[in-house]
């Protein structure tokens, strides 16, 4: 079967997609497997609206952020700035609604604030993007290094302009993080899956989706094919900048409030879903499907342990080893098959 | 005489797939027997049947009139037989004397190394065959040439009989393969048989006794080597009787170029280099390595600075800063090692015929046009017959042949003026090679500019109207190939 017989049946494109990839596979099977045994252990808890839209609530942050980790890794590069870039744009966006909008400000001026404050994170986001792309891609730094290094750099700024407190914003924002549509459905989670779509669309159907991929693949190939691959690689720092921002928007209105040393373990997190995606870290490979479902395997792994431990003394802590675990799992798994394949 | 070895009637079938049916050979102590076949027809298969490596299905072995009923690679090794495989498996941070001599000091099982006995076993496997390599340099840091040699030596020290040499000329020019053939015959003096692994039928021609030819892993011809000639030699690779016929352009050398260089130099690497190229003509380079014929290339791809000098085209000057200037231009470059410059291995052949003309195909609202794609893609596929023709395959699941004809669609399919090719039949059979040839040439008819980088003579003799020869980053000597022959051109290309 070609593919383009599978794009003809658009309907069911995400399910054969699956079925032929075989880490998508077995990520889906574990997202199945998790939830049914979850369920089965705690029926009273886990298959139900308020837990639902817990889980909802949680995992749009880390998946963005894997996102964002994906698409550097898909051009052999690596994003570890992520986390400060974040808390940069969200302390700047929080001073900037805190220093136009009173407390009894009306609602329509709240409204304008907070597209300020969006215009703000997205511009701070991009810049600092825009700065890492042109260390790795004009300065020829290596991105783990380059992207080390502005980590410590953006945080030290928000530590200085923050004089190492919380900026606390506007308490109407965090409709962001309270919201529910049709009761259900977490704005975060609705944010989450607009990212999706529209990076379905680049990585999917743009030339510059195609390039990050070709340049993962082999560099050197794409530039002897004229490709402009500096240009490339600052889209990609750019865009990885721009889904930080939308992260601070998140933490913002979920917390109310921004600090430099906010969340610091969701770098790893990030990219420990995007390897358990099955994103090729040294390039050229790696599917959005797969960073939905392991978020979403993670997300039930760790919300069921926390049920189930939650009378053990330490069962919070249980959240790290199972997702090391399911990790470590997946990954020999994977390389079983492959050698199983290659052997065939 | 007695045959140092002799199979009869080899069989091995992998997967259901046939490697090798009813195959025989003999093989005499100091002979030099070719092992000839296109890729795919079985050759490797014979080869690790014989070392040992692979068991065959039926038949039977004789090695030194031993029959052989389940020949490990240790047994095979014992009585002689010693592969040298392309990678050599020599061992890159040890010296050369290390890797010599470093074998045989083990296999004597004592606890100290003597240094000043490595040192001397090493010099004299050397003076058996009549090189001279430095003892000390480090294996990794030395050419390819003379790592072969470091792997010859090394197994002549474990009293080969026979060595198997697999596609020994591949990474080497010219005058390498010179020398390693007059090393091939010093070894054969020693009273040592070698298989010579070959595609290239003017080595083959050149330095057999014997040839051993296999098609589709059956036996075509078993012959002595006075008897053949390139033409029979191609008839049983191929199955087919290619008559290549020379390229004569038909333009008119009055009319205004496409290309004119103006004493170009780019320090280091070439100097003061001036040539015209017209429409339709096909320009051949040649040079040894280190003749500055690759940077030359990459300088009008803009891939490396130029110091001084002019390049127009159609009559504009132009300045090329960066490939993306050159490829602004409508020139386009086939790289010499398509596997690490030419093709993305584990992306799609549409993504590869695709990655140069991205940009072009934007539709409604900036994003691809998924039709345009593919219909780009089918076109191109038939154009140059590339098969299999499924444009979702990986371009690492194609022969190589059909691989160049891949990074040449590429090109092509942004409708170049120029187009630059580096080698562009290396390392492909002498099947696909011709058809590549003949491509090339339909193209040059249809008006496009070639320039041909390569010091594979009867290439650019089949496929070049005009040669320039380059050493030392200049031009030396330019042809019409009218004017000159392929012995000739030979001879020049290695004089010094």
């Amino acid at each position: 079967m070609t593919s383009q017989e599978t794009a003809r049946r658009s309907d069911t494109l995400w399910m054969r997609l699956i079925i032929r990839d075989g880490n998508l596979l077995r990520l889906f099977i574990a997202c199945v497997l998790i939830f049914v045994i979850m369920t089965l252990l705690r029926p009273e808890v886990f298959p139900t609206v308020e837990n639902f839209r817990s889980m909802g609530s949680q995992f749009p942050e880390v998946g963005i952020l894997a996102i964002a980790i994906m698409i550097a890794m898909l051009t052999g590069g690596i994003d570890l700035s992520i986390v400060s870039i974040a808390n940069l744009s969200g302390v700047l966006a929080a001073l900037l609604i805190r220093t136009v909008i009173p407390a009894d400000a009306p609602d329509a001026l709240v409204v304008v604030g907070l597209i300020g404050a969006v215009a703000v994170a997205f511009a701070v986001g991009a810049l600092c993007g825009l700065f890492n792309g042109l260390l790795i891609a004009r300065v020829n730094l290596t991105p783990i290094l380059a992207t080390l290094g502005t980590m410590t750099l953006y945080t030290g700024i928000t530590v200085v302009i923050t004089r190492g407190n919380a900026v606390f914003a506007e308490n109407r924002l965090t409709f962001i993080g309270n919201t529910y549509l049709f009761d259900l459905i977490p704005i975060p989670m609705l944010i989450f899956a607009v990212v999706v779509a529209v990076f379905s669309v680049i990585l999917n159907r743009t030339a510059f989706g195609l390039k990050l991929y070709l340049i993962g693949t082999n560099e050197k190939a794409a530039r002897f094919s004229g490709i402009d691959v500096p240009r490339a690689l600052i889209g990609t720092y750019v865009l990885s900048g721009l889904l930080s921002a939308v992260v601070a928007i998140i933490f913002l209105g979920r917390n109310n409030s921004a600090k430099w040393d906010f969340a610091p373990s969701y770098v790893l997190q990030a990219i420990l879903v995007a390897v358990l995606a099955g994103v090729n870290p040294s390039g050229g490979s790696g599917r959005l499907l797969g960073i939905v479902l392991a978020i979403l395997a993670l997300q039930f792994v760790s919300t069921g342990l926390n049920m189930l431990l939650l009378a053990v003394s330490g069962g919070q802590f249980f959240k790290e080893f199972a997702w090391g675990a399911l990790l470590l799992i997946i990954m020999v798994i994977n390389y079983f098959s492959e050698r199983r394949r290659a052997k065939g | 005489m007695q045959p140092f070895l002799s199979l009869a009637h080899i069989s091995k079938t992998y997967a259901g797939v046939r490697a090798l049916e009813d195959v025989s050979l003999t093989v005499y102590p100091g002979e030099i027997h070719c092992l000839v076949g296109e890729n795919g027809s079985g050759k490797s298969t014979l080869i690790k049947i014989i070392a040992g490596v692979v068991q065959p299905d039926a038949g039977q072995i004789v090695i030194n009139g031993k029959a052989m009923h389940h020949l490990h690679p240790i047994d095979a090794i014992r009585e002689g037989i010693q592969v040298i495989y392309q990678d050599f498996s020599l061992f890159p941070n040890l010296t050369v004397a290390e890797n010599i001599a470093i074998n045989h000091e083990l296999s004597r099982q004592k606890r100290w190394v003597n240094w000043q006995e490595v040192r001397e076993i090493a010099r004299q496997a050397m003076r058996k065959i009549n090189v001279q390599l430095d003892l000390d340099a480090t294996v990794g840091e030395i050419p390819v040439a003379d790592k072969q040699l470091v792997a010859i030596c090394r197994a002549l020290l474990q009293n080969a009989k026979l060595i198997i040499m697999d596609e020994a000329t591949t990474a080497l020019t010219e005058r390498e393969i010179r020398a390693l053939f007059e090393v091939i015959h010093n070894v054969q003096r020693e009273g040592v048989a070698v298989l010579f692994v070959s595609h290239k039928l003017d080595e083959v021609l050149e330095i057999a006794d014997k040839a051993l030819i296999i098609r589709n892993g059956r036996v075509v011809l078993d012959a002595d080597a006075r008897e053949l000639d390139r033409s029979k030699l191609t008839y049983y690779m191929t199955g087919r009787n290619i008559e290549e016929a020379i390229f004569e352009w038909q333009g008119d050398p009055n009319s205004p170029p496409l290309l004119q260089v103006r004493h170009l130099t780019s320090l280091g690497s070439f100097e003061d280099v001036s040539f015209d190229l017209h429409p339709g003509e096909i320009l051949g380079v040649t040079g040894l390595l280190g003749s500055g014929r690759t940077e030359l290339a990459l300088a009008l791809f803009g891939a490396i600075p130029i110091d001084s000098g002019e390049i127009v085209l159609e009559g504009q000057p132009v300045v090329l800063r960066s490939i993306q200037d050159a490829v602004a231009h409508g020139i386009g470059y086939v790289p010499e090692d398509r596997l690490t410059e030419g093709l993305f291995l584990e992306r799609s052949i549409s993504d590869n015929i695709l990655a140069r003309i991205l940009d072009a195909l934007k539709g409604a609202g900036r994003l691809l046009d998924r039709a345009s794609m593919k219909a780009t893609t089918q076109e191109w596929i038939a154009r140059l017959s590339i098969k299999p023709p499924h444009a979702e395959l990986p371009a690492k699941s194609l022969s190589g042949g059909n691989q160049q004809r891949v990074v040449l669609a590429k090109w092509l399919a942004s409708k170049p003026r120029l187009l630059i090719l580096n080698g562009p039949t290396m390392g492909v059979d002498v099947g696909s090679k011709m058809e590549l040839h003949e491509i090339i040439k339909q193209l040059a008819r249809e008006g496009l500019g070639v320039i041909i980088i390569s010091d594979d003579i009867p290439e650019l003799m089949q496929t070049c109207n005009r040669i320039l020869l380059m050493r030392r980053g200049r031009i030396v000597e330019r042809f019409e190939r009218r004017q000159i022959t392929e012995m000739d051109l030979t001879q020049r290309l290695v004089a010094v």
